[in-house]
C-alpha cells in the first residue's frame, strides 16, 4: 500500500449479499425476541429465520457465480469454493433449524430448557416452567452463528478470519448450554467448549502474529508471494502455520484436538449438536483449505507430514474410543473425530482433487449428520431423550421406519456402498493415493473396519435386541419439520451413493480458489 | 440394441424383494409371490444363457452379454455388465439354487408381523446382489456389489439366526468387510496404475496394464486377502463355522454355496487377471495354504459334533481343493477347480438343506441326539446320504469330476502336491461317513422326541429332487458345463502368459495353446 491517506476499500455489495442477508436477519430476530409477546416468538422466530436463510440461499445461487473475486481490500474471497461451501452451510442449517423447532405439539418436553439464564432447580427456573416459556433466543443465535461460519469460508485474511472464527464460535458456546434436560451437564458443556475455544482462539491469534512478522501482513496472498520469494524466517514461518492449523483443528475436533468433542455434543441440545457437527465441520474446514492451500501452500513441506500424522491419529483415535462408548451421542460424537479424520486425508492430498473430495465428504457427512441427531432426539425414555445403547433395544420392532432411516443412516457412516458415505471415502482416499499417501488411506479403511463395529452394535441393539430389557422406551411422533429433515437427508445419503455424478461434477467445477 | 439380460436379471429381483416388503402385514402371498420371482428370475437367467456362444462372442471377445454405461465419469466408474463361461456358469448356479432355497425355507419363519415379508424381500435383494457381484467386468462395480451384499446376508443371519445370531452376523460383517476395506485401496490403486480416464475401471482397461512389480505385488496381496476371507481360507475362515451354524440352512446354503464363490472367481478374475506376474510370485505361499485349508477343514470336520459346523468345515477343505486348482495354473486343473465351484453349490445345498430337514424334526444339531434315524426318517436319511456321497466325491456324482480333473490337472506341474492333496479324498470320505453313520445307523431310536416325526414331506421333496438330479446330471454329463468354463479357463491362462506343462517325454514340440483333452 505504501500511501499514508487512509483509502476506503472498494467492497462488492452483491457478492457479499447472503452474508449480509443473513446477519441482518439474525438482528431482526434479536428486536423480535425484544419486542415480540412471549406467546407469538416462536411462531414469528421460525418462518422469520428460515425465510432469511432461504432468502440467502436463492441470492447465493442467482448471484454468487457472476460476482466472484476478491473484494473488501483483498480481505474476502469469493470464489467457487466459497459459494460452494456457503451454499453447504445454508442448505444444513435450514434443515438444522427445521430439526430445532421441533415442539412436539406440546406433548411431549422440546429440547431446549425454558429459561437458559435461570440456576437449574432454581424458583425462577420453576416459573420459567409454570408459564410455559420456550427458548426463542435459538433462532437469531443460529443465524449470527450461520453467518459466522459463511464468513470464515470466505475470509482470504487472518485477522477476519479470526472475526469470523468468534461470530460462529460465540453464539456456539450459548446454544451448547440451553439443553432442558440434565442442565447441569449442558452447561458443563458449555463452559467447557468455551474455555477449549477460548485456547485455541490464543493458539491461533499467536500463530497469526508470527505470520504477520514473518510476511508483515496478514492477507493470504501477502503471505503466500512471502513465502515463494523465500524471505529465510523459517523460524517464524513454521511455528506460525503450525498454531494457526491448530486453532482450525480444534473446531473440526481432530486429535489431539478433540477432547472438548464428547462432552459437549453429549451435553448440548441434541439438535443442536447435529447443528453444531455438520455446519461447523463444513466451515473450518472451509476456512483450512483455504489457509493451507492459499496462504501457506508453499511451505507445504513443513505442514502436510503434520496434517497426515493428525488424520491419521483422528481416524484411529476416533475409531478406537468410540468402541468403549455406551451412549448413542457420544458414539456419534467419537466417530465425529474419526471423520475429521478422514477429511483431513482428503485435505492432505494437496490438489484440486484434495478439494473437490473435501467438499463432496463434508456434503455428505453433514446430510448424514443432521438427520441422525434428529432421530436420537426422537427415542425417549420419561420424557428425556433415552441415549443410552441399551436403551435402544428392540428399537426396530416398535418403529421399524425410524430404525430403518437411522440403520441406513450408520451404514453410511461406516462406508458401505450405495451410500454416500462410500463414494465420499472413495474420493477422499483416491485424492490421497493419487498423491502417495496409500498409507495413510490403509490406515484410513482399518480406521473404517473398526468404526463399522461399533454402529453395527446399535445396528445388533435396534433390530436383535430384546425390547423388554428397553420398556420405558418410546419414539416420539415428529412433526412435519422433523419428518422432513430426515426424509431430506436420508433421501440424499441415498442419492449421493447411487448418483453422485452431479454433485461431484459441481464440486470440481467449483474447486478452484482465487487467490 | 440388445436387450439388457443382464439388467435385468439385476433389476427382477430387487423389484420383488420390493414388492414383497410392501405387501400387506399378514398377507398369505408372500412365500408364492417371492417364489414366482424366483422362478422367473431363474427363466430369464436361462434366456440369457441361451444367447451365450460358447467359446466367445461374434468377434471372439472374452464378454458377452454386456452393457457398458457412464456411471461415475468423475472417478473412472462405468455400469458394466458381461459375463463369460465362468461367471455365467456362476450366475446359473445362483439362479437354480434361489428358488430351491426358497421351498426350503418355506416354514422357518411363522407369518408373523412382516418378519416373514423381511426374511423373503432379502433373500430376493441377495439374488440381485449376487447377480451384479459375478456379472459386473468395471473393478469398482464388482467392489460395491461385493460389500453391498453384505448387508442382506447380515440381516439374514442376526435377525433370523440361532441364539448366538448377533454374535455370528457381526463376526461375518467385521471380517468381510475388513477384507473388503483393504481391497478398496487396492482398487484405487489398480485404477491410478492404469490408463484412469472417465472409464479407467474396466476390466479391459485394467487387463495388461504396466505395472511395476513392487506395485503389482502389493495390488495382489491387497485383492487376495479379501478373496482369501471371502472364500474362506485358513487362516481367515474362522467366521465361516459360526456364520454357518447359527444362520438358516438356505441361508448357508446361499452365502457358503454361492457368495463365498466371489473368493474364488475373485481370484480368477482380478488376481490372475490384472497381476499375471504377482500371482506367479505368490503361488508357492497360496500352494501351501490351500493345503493347510484342505487339511485344517477335513481334520476339524472329523472332529466336529455339531452338523452345520460340520459341514461348514467340509466346505473350507474344499475351498482349499478349488483354490489349488486354480493355482496350479494348468488347463485341466483350473476347469476342474471352476467345475468344482459349481458342483460345490449344489453339494453344500443338499448337505444344509437335509441337515436342516433334520435339524427341524429333532430340534437338535448335536450329531449326539441322533441315531438310527434311517429308520425314523428313511427318505430325508437317503437324501443326506446321497448328498454326503457327492460330497466324498462319489464317482458318478458331480463332485468326482470336477475334485478328478483337479487332481490330475495339478499332477501335471505339482506331482507330490497331487498326490498329498489326494489323502483329502480320503478325509472327506472319514468325515462324511462318520456323520452319515452317527446319524442315520444304529438302532430305531425311541423316546417322546421322535414319536411323532414324518417321513420327507411333499415340500421337501421338491428340494431335494432337483439337486439330486445336479448331481447325476453333472456326475456323468459335465461336458455342456466343461465347454462354457474351458474357453473362459483359457483365456485367463493365456492372460496369465502360462502354457500348460507338456508331457515329459515330448517336451520339443509342446503347444503353446495349452489342453489336448
Amino acid at each position: 500500500m505504501g500511501g499514508s491517506m487512509f483509502v476506503a476499500p472498494d467492497i462488492n455489495y452483491t457478492a457479499l449479499l447472503p452474508m449480509i442477508i443473513v446477519f441482518v436477519g439474525g438482528l431482526v430476530g434479536v428486536t423480535v425476541e425484544g419486542f415480540a409477546s412471549r406467546r407469538t416468538r416462536y411462531a414469528v422466530q421460525v418462518p422469520l429465520s428460515i425465510a432469511t436463510l432461504v432468502l440467502a440461499l436463492l441470492a447465493l445461487v442467482l448471484l454468487g457465480r457472476d460476482n466472484e473475486g476478491i473484494t473488501a481490500a483483498g480481505t474476502v474471497a469469493v470464489d467457487g469454493v466459497t459459494l460452494a461451501l456457503q451454499g453447504l452451510v445454508l442448505v444444513l442449517s435450514i434443515l438444522g433449524l427445521l430439526v430445532m423447532s421441533e415442539r412436539f405439539g406440546g406433548e411431549q418436553p422440546d429440547a431446549f430448557t425454558q429459561s437458559g439464564v435461570s440456576t437449574p432447580g432454581s424458583a425462577e427456573e420453576t416459573l420459567a416452567t409454570k408459564v410455559g416459556a420456550t427458548t426463542t433466543e435459538v433462532y437469531p443465535l443460529t443465524l449470527m452463528s450461520v453467518g459466522g461460519m459463511m464468513l470464515f469460508v470466505a475470509a482470504n485474511d487472518l485477522i477476519l478470519l479470526f472475526v469470523a472464527l468468534e461470530i460462529l464460535s460465540l453464539p456456539l458456546y450459548v446454544l451448547a448450554g440451553l439443553a432442558r434436560r440434565r442442565r447441569l451437564l449442558s452447561q458443563e458443556a458449555s463452559l467447557k467448549y468455551f474455555l477449549l475455544g477460548s485456547f485455541s482462539s490464543a493458539f491461533y491469534l499467536f500463530g497469526a502474529v508470527l505470520l504477520y512478522g514473518y510476511a508483515g501482513s496478514t492477507r493470504f496472498s501477502d503471505i503466500a508471494a512471502a513465502i515463494s520469494s523465500n524471505v529465510g524466517m523459517d523460524g517464524l514461518l513454521v511455528p506460525g502455520v503450525l498454531l494457526v492449523t491448530v486453532g482450525l483443528l480444534f473446531k473440526v475436533g481432530a486429535v489431539p484436538f478433540h477432547a472438548w468433542t464428547p462432552d459437549v455434543y453429549q451435553g448440548a441440545p441434541t439438535p443442536v449438536t447435529g447443528f453444531m457437527a455438520a455446519c461447523t465441520k463444513v466451515a473450518a474446514f472451509g476456512a483450512m483449505l483455504r489457509v493451507l492451500y492459499v496462504a501457506v501452500e508453499g511451505a507445504r513441506l513443513e505442514w502436510q507430514p503434520v496434517i497426515a500424522v493428525v488424520a491419521a491419529l483422528s481416524m484411529v483415535v476416533g475409531a478406537l474410543l468410540a468402541i468403549v462408548q455406551t451412549d448413542v451421542k457420544r458414539i456419534l460424537a467419537y466417530s465425529s473425530i474419526a471423520h475429521a479424520g478422514f477429511i483431513l486425508t482428503g485435505v492432505v492430498a494437496l490438489d484440486v482433487a484434495g478439494v473437490s473430495s473435501t467438499m463432496f465428504y463434508l456434503a455428505t457427512y453433514g446430510f448424514m449428520t443432521i438427520p441422525a441427531f434428529a432421530i436420537v432426539a426422537l427415542v425417549r425414555s420419561a420424557g428425556t431423550e433415552a441415549t443410552l445403547v441399551d436403551q435402544w433395544a428392540g428399537l426396530g420392532r416398535r418403529s421399524p421406519w425410524i430404525a430403518a432411516s437411522f440403520t441406513f443412516l450408520l451404514m453410511a457412516f461406516a462406508g458401505i456402498p450405495l451410500t454416500s458415505g462410500f463414494t465420499g471415502k472413495f474420493a477422499v482416499f483416491s485424492a490421497a493415493v493419487s498423491q502417495g499417501w496409500a498409507w495413510l488411506a490403509v490406515v484410513g479403511v482399518l480406521a473404517s473396519a473398526v468404526t463399522a463395529y461399533i454402529y453395527f452394535v446399535l445396528v445388533v441393539q435396534m433390530w436383535l435386541g430384546d425390547p423388554s430389557d428397553a420398556a420405558g422406551t418410546v419414539v416420539v411422533r415428529p412433526s412435519w419439520m422433523t419428518s422432513f429433515a430426515i426424509l431430506v437427508g436420508v433421501a440424499i445419503t441415498l442419492a449421493l451413493g447411487v448418483m453422485p455424478s452431479p454433485v461431484l461434477d459441481l464440486a470440481q467445477s467449483t474447486a478452484a480458489f482465487l487467490r | 440394441m440388445s436387450f439388457p439380460w443382464l439388467t435385468t436379471l439385476l433389476v427382477l429381483p430387487l423389484v420383488g424383494a420390493l414388492v414383497v416388503s410392501l405387501l400387506p402385514k399378514g398377507s398369505t402371498i408372500v412365500r408364492p409371490v417371492a417364489l414366482g420371482v424366483a422362478l422367473v428370475t431363474l427363466v430369464v437367467g436361462i434366456g440369457a444363457a441361451t444367447q451365450f456362444r460358447i467359446g466367445g462372442g461374434t468377434a471372439g471377445e472374452q464378454f458377452q452379454l454386456t452393457e457398458v454405461y457412464s456411471w461415475i465419469p468423475q472417478f473412472g466408474v462405468s455400469y458394466a455388465l458381461g459375463v463369460d463361461g465362468i461367471s455365467l456358469s456362476m450366475i446359473l448356479l445362483g439362479l437354480v439354487l434361489v428358488p430351491i432355497c426358497i421351498v426350503a425355507a418355506w416354514d422357518d419363519v411363522p407369518a408373523v408381523g412382516r418378519r416373514q415379508h423381511a426374511y423373503f424381500a432379502l433373500m430376493l435383494a441377495l439374488t440381485s446382489m449376487m447377480v451384479g457381484v459375478f456379472a459386473a467386468i468395471d473393478v469398482f462395480l464388482f467392489y460395491v456389489f461385493f460389500e453391498a451384499m453384505l448387508i442382506p446376508v447380515y440381516f439374514l443371519i442376526g435377525v433370523f439366526g440361532g441364539s448366538r445370531r448377533a454374535r455370528a452376523a457381526t463376526s461375518f460383517l467385521l471380517y468381510s468387510l475388513a477384507g473388503g476395506l483393504i481391497m478398496l485401496v487396492a482398487v484405487i490403486g489398480v485404477y491410478l496404475a492404469g490408463p484412469r480416464g472417465t472409464d479407467g475401471f474396466l476390466l479391459s482397461n485394467l487387463t495388461g496394464i504396466d505395472l511395476s512389480v513392487d506395485a503389482g505385488r502389493w495390488l495382489f496381496v491387497g485383492f487376495f486377502i479379501a478373496f482369501a476371507i471371502k472364500a474362506p481360507m485358513w487362516p481367515v475362515h474362522t467366521w465361516l463355522p459360526l456364520a454357518a451354524e447359527q444362520a438358516r440352512p438356505a441361508t448357508s446354503v446361499l452365502l457358503v454355496g454361492v457368495l463365498d464363490k466371489v473368493g474364488t472367481y475373485g481370484m480368477i478374475r482380478f488376481c490372475l487377471t490384472l497381476f499375471p506376474e504377482a500371482s506367479q510370485w505368490a503361488t508357492p505361499v497360496i500352494l501351501a495354504l490351500a493345503l493347510v485349508s484342505l487339511f485344517v477343514g477335513a481334520f476339524l470336520a472329523i472332529g466336529q459334533t455339531d452338523m452345520l459346523r460340520l459341514i461348514s468345515y467340509t466346505s473350507i477343505s474344499h475351498f482349499g481343493f478349488i483354490v489349488l486348482g486354480i493355482f496350479a495354473f494348468t488347463t485341466v486343473s483350473q476347469t476342474g477347480a471352476t467345475l468344482y465351484m459349481v458342483n460345490h453349490g449344489f453339494t453344500t445345498a443338499g448337505l444344509f438343506l437335509v441337515a436342516g430337514m433334520l435339524i427341524v424334526r429333532r430340534g437338535s444339531r448335536d450329531l449326539r441326539d441322533f441315531g438310527g434315524w434311517q429308520r425314523v426318517t428313511p427318505l430325508v436319511a437317503g437324501a443326506l446320504f446321497v448328498s454326503g456321497m457327492s460330497g466324498l466325491a462319489l464317482p458318478g456324482l458331480n463332485s468326482f469330476v470336477s475334485e478328478f480333473l483337479v487332481i490330475v490337472g495339478t499332477f501335471g506341474r505339482h506331482p507330490w502336491l497331487a498326490v498329498i492333496s489326494a489323502i483329502g479324498v480320503i478325509l472327506a470320505a472319514v468325515y462324511i461317513l462318520v456323520m452319515y453313520q452317527k446319524v442315520a445307523t444304529g438302532p430305531r431310536p425311541t423316546g417322546p422326541e421322535v414319536e411323532d416325526v414324518v417321513d420327507m414331506s411333499g415340500r421337501e421333496k421338491w428340494v431335494v429332487a432337483p439337486i439330486i438330479a445336479a448331481f447325476l446330471v453333472l456326475g456323468f454329463y459335465p461336458k455342456p458345463v466343461l465347454d462354457l468354463l474351458e474357453p473362459a479357463v483359457q483365456q485367463t491362462l493365456q492372460t496369465v502368459g502360462i502354457s500348460d506343462p507338456a508331457p515329459a517325454v515330448d517336451t520339443a514340440n509342446h503347444s503353446t495353446e495349452g489342453s489336448d483333452h
